[in-house]
């Protein structure tokens, strides 16, 4: 069987800075498997600007940011495969895939890196009454078609959803020369970045219905127009509140969802809020050896956190490559000067292949501290910290369940408060994030559960 | 003297700024970097947008290549300049960072390519 030292599943911006990272730390033996005919993933569609920011202290888009680390890709010479779908990954990292040269083919990976992202909800998750007509699409699928395609989706158009990609495709079709009528929303708030709804809703005069939901689709082969009716705090509609708004398309931006049969395929159990793997501190899975970052493992709003999160991933894959080299070679050098080994060799690789040896956070002195998400924190990621191989200091992303307005962010050791910092706002559409010191964490070494949560003073 | 509230769209941190215009002199507060404090006071006195968009390509692997303004333009010029870029087709191949349109619907500012197409 064909080996490699890091498979990484999936070339997105995800994959593609774990490569680099990986790379970095030292490690040459890497391959990515990549479904699409191209790297870059979401971002060679997201062509409106605003990414990098954080990463390269400028503004780029979406196909401008990817091509900086497709470019570093290539730089570093990392092998990659287009076209090419992944299949399996077992519990002991094996990764079987598929393409149109090879065939079939089942590799044995050092480590595994996930980084499949996500994808769109689609109107079945919604239970909208109406027939099937053409003109309901995706906004991301309706994004691709512009963008990529080059298809103009529809003339007067209704969103559903106030996420990104939905307030982004109001823009982008707006500019188009269509007439983007309403937005939507069945929540009270906005589940996209407030940025996007003063430029692409504000700028052109786009409503935003808060607590709004559409009811009734019109139309059998095409789209003529939806039914938006006010919702109560159950979201149930309120009877007398139907508006009827005439159109040929309906887009949804109603939510996206971490990719994860693969991971389920590896026997890596989900996480309930995020759909996405639990993780440590070093973003390893419950399968060891095997990391996930990016959208796979939690939904992002910026691409630059995912760059910074997946070349953490990069890097501690990278050091468990080398401590298992290590390791190894170790036990060979030993095995080879007594000429007698405690186990016989045969042994203990089959128990290897059937992954029994023991993960490395179930090692015995290894300290497992939960993260707990409480009192308006929805979920943190990582899902718990291991203090023993922690790094000096670890950043935890995390959402709140609601809009709140001054709230403290607390984290405590136990029941001792450690840090509050002060947010004027918080909304669940955006990502929030605490730094957790080592040296901190040092100074109360019998933690046994870390609480992230928000408080009103 | 006059306080507007605004959303700072530099980057999606997306901060609450608060202008206050006091005759001819202008302050921010709320912004957390610099660019928060251009934005807001060109927000107020002549605001400007990127704009981003894709033009049709012949002879591509793709057939369309995603577009931007070199630099900010005019709020009020973003349907002139719409409309010369849904006008607009070049031939593969095209390189990131090429010309599409030099100077846009008389803004000053080039339309250039956002990403590279091969030919099929």
């Amino acid at each position: 069987m064909q080996y490699h030292d890091i498979v990484i599943v999936g070339g997105g911006p995800a994959g593609l800075s774990a490569a680099v990272a990986a790379r970095k730390a030292g490690i040459s033996d890497i391959l990515i498997l990549e479904r699409d005919n191209v790297l870059g993933g979401i971002l060679n569609q997201c062509i409106h600007n605003g990414f990098g920011l954080h990463t390269f202290k400028e503004e780029l888009t979406g196909p401008e940011y990817a091509a900086r680390y497709i470019a570093q890709v290539k730089e570093e010479k990392i092998p990659y495969r287009l076209n090419t779908i992944v299949a399996d990954i077992t519990h002991d990292r094996r990764v079987t895939y598929i393409n149109r040269e090879e065939g079939l083919v089942t590799i044995q990976a050092g480590a595994v890196i996930l980084a499949m992202g996500c994808r769109e909800r689609p109107r079945g998750a919604l239970n909208t009454p109406g027939y099937r007509p053409a003109g309901i699409y995706s906004a991301g699928t309706a994004q691709r078609l512009m963008n990529i395609e080059g298809y103009l989706v529809g003339k007067e158009a209704v969103i559903l959803g106030s996420g990104d990609i939905g307030l982004i495709m109001a823009r982008r079709m707006t500019l188009e020369g269509a007439k983007v009528k309403v937005v939507a929303e069945i929540m009270p708030y906005s589940g996209g970045l407030k940025r996007n709804i003063v430029q692409c809703l504000d700028d052109y005069g786009i409503p935003l219905k808060l607590s709004h939901t559409v009811v009734d689709i019109h139309g059998k082969d095409r789209l003529t127009g939806v039914t938006i009716a006010e919702v109560d705090e159950n979201k149930n509609p309120i009877p007398g509140t139907e508006e009827y708004y005439s159109c040929d398309t309906l887009l949804l931006s109603v939510g996206l969802i971490p990719e994860n049969e693969l991971s389920k395929g590896a026997g890596i159990s989900l996480n309930r809020v995020t759909s996405g793997p639990n993780v440590n501190d070093r973003l390893e899975t419950e399968a060891e050896g095997i990391y996930a970052c990016g959208n796979v493992l939690h939904v992002h709003d910026l691409v630059d956190f995912v760059s910074q999160e997946a070349a953490l991933a990069g890097e501690n894959a990278a050091e468990y490559v080398k401590r298992k080299t290590a390791q190894e070679e170790e036990k060979n050098a030993t095995e080879d000067g007594t000429r007698k080994s405690a186990a016989p060799e045969g042994e203990s690789a089959a128990a290897e292949a059937r992954g029994d040896v023991k993960p490395a956070h179930e090692e015995p002195g290894r300290h497992k501290v939960p993260l707990i998400a409480a009192d308006g924190v929805r979920y943190t990621v990582p899902q718990f910290l291991e203090t023993d191989g922690m790094r000096d200091s670890v950043t935890v992303r995390f959402r709140v369940a609601d809009v709140y307005k001054d709230r403290y962010i607390s984290v405590y050791y136990d029941d001792q408060l450690i840090s509050r910092k002060k947010k004027k706002v918080l909304a669940p559409g955006e990502m929030e994030q605490v730094v957790l010191t080592k040296k901190s964490l040092a100074e109360y070494p019998r933690t046994e559960r870390i609480t992230i949560r928000t408080e009103v003073e | 003297m006059e306080v507007k509230e605004l959303i700072c769209i530099n980057c999606p941190m997306g901060c609450p700024l608060t202008v206050t215009i006091d005759g001819e002199s202008l302050s921010v507060t709320g912004n957390t970097c610099p660019r928060g404090e251009d934005y807001a006071k060109k927000e107020v006195l002549s605001p400007t947008r990127i704009v981003t968009s894709s033009v049709r390509v012949s002879g591509g692997s793709i057939a369309r290549v995603s577009v931007k303004t070199k630099t900010d333009i005019p709020k009020g010029k973003i349907f002139d300049v719409m409309k010369e870029i849904r006008a607009a087709h070049v031939d593969a191949p095209v390189q990131m960072g090429d010309v599409v349109i030099a100077d846009c619907a008389g803004t000053g500012v080039d339309v250039i390519a956002t990403k590279s197409v091969d030919r099929a």
